[in-house]
């Protein structure tokens, strides 16, 4: 990739992330913001987490089409039981590394 | 202003030595945490084609572990620049929360040095820095330790990931899977209760739909903030009802 363009994405990442963190430290240091926002930030992280997850589980394809039997979303459930049961981030990745490999080499 | 003022507020300030110490003894398991999940972005990131220089710089200048990973799936599969930073500003804006909340006990302090402090918000140092504060006399000295000796980590274990990553085949041991699998731990993680866990089904089903309908990635962007709002609303239906009933 071309650095200078490469950069401008950095910079452009970096201004959306920076200022959240900055501008409620400089101005908003003794009100509160209003509670249907702090209920709506409160979901948003659920909410993206499984709007990148699932169409990468289940949709294939350009244009992309549903498919149920991907191994992606095979491994993904007991995978998903995994992180509810032991909550580690580390033994979940490996867990589903080593499920997603030994799928591939049965299929 | 008078001699002992100025003594009793020296008093106050603990050493810069000290600081760090206290900063560090609280901020270490970040670091400790920080370490195989950056790692882990280096190598993704080096299969996705960036060098451990580009890798290094997204560290510095961006500095948000989740965004990251995001931002790296999404070069991978070849995502135009403005979806990319209108997720990561989706991703990050909780960090808006974390300072509003922060602010409060960094009224006091010098307003320059915030903009350093600001710069290494993330969840994890907020959550650290959130408790001293509100159980020690925890002062910015401290509370910029915890933000910036994970910082540091985190840039090193990135840049190490880009370069070991060149030593790891690409499909090798299921690497491929461990972003998904990441994912998948760190959305359970967020479902805390039942307005998480409906605002999740929600979001994926959208997703899911609006992928196959609309091209690129717009589909992340609409579907977290429409479920979001839904869940909001669903919530204030239900509370109503509740206090009505």
């Amino acid at each position: 990739m071309d650095i200078r363009k490469y950069l401008l994405l950095l910079f452009g990442m970096g201004l959306v992330t920076y200022l959240p963190r900055l501008l409620p430290l400089l101005f908003l240091s003794r009100k509160n913001p209003p509670r249907w926002f702090v209920d709506w930030l409160e979901l948003i992280p659920a909410a993206i987490l499984s709007a990148l997850l699932f169409p990468a589980l289940l949709t294939t394809g350009d244009p992309r089409g549903l498919d149920f039997l991907r191994p992606q979303f095979l491994v993904a459930i007991p995978v998903f039981g995994f992180a509810w049961k032991t909550r580690s981030l580390g033994g979940t990745v490996v867990v589903g590394m080593l499920l997603y490999w030994l799928v591939g080499k049965v299929l | 202003m008078k001699e002992t003022d100025k003594r009793t507020q020296i008093k106050k300030q603990a050493p810069a030595g000290e600081s760090l110490l206290a900063g560090l003894s609280a901020g270490w398991p970040i670091c400790l945490g920080y370490l195989p999940i950056g790692i882990a972005l280096g190598v993704l990131a080096q299969k996705a084609g960036l060098s451990p220089i580009e890798i290094g710089l997204m560290s510095v200048i961006v500095f948000a572990g989740s965004s990251q990973f995001i931002a790296v799936s999404m070069l991978s599969s070849g995502a135009a620049f403005v979806p990319i930073i209108l997720t990561t500003f989706m991703v990050n804006l909780r960090h808006m929360l974390m300072s509003s909340a922060l602010a409060k006990y960094l009224g006091k302090t010098n307003r320059k040095v915030l903009f350093l402090f600001a710069y290494g918000v993330t969840d994890e140092s907020f959550a650290v820095n959130l408790f001293r504060f509100k159980t020690s006399n925890w002062g910015l000295p401290q509370a910029l330790t915890v933000n910036h000796a994970p910082n540091i980590t985190w840039i090193v274990a990135t840049m190490a990931g880009g370069f070991g990553g060149q030593y790891i085949p690409s499909h090798a041991f299921g690497i491929d899977y461990a972003l998904i699998a990441m994912f998948i731990c760190l959305l359970v993680f967020h479902l805390r209760g039942r307005k998480y866990l409906l605002t999740a089904v929600l979001s994926g089903i959208l997703a899911v739909t609006l992928s196959m309908l609309i091209p690129g990635n717009a589909y992340i962007v609409i579907a977290s903030v429409v479920s979001a709002g839904i869940g909001v609303i669903l919530q204030r239906c239900i509370c109503r009802r509740g206090s009505e009933g």
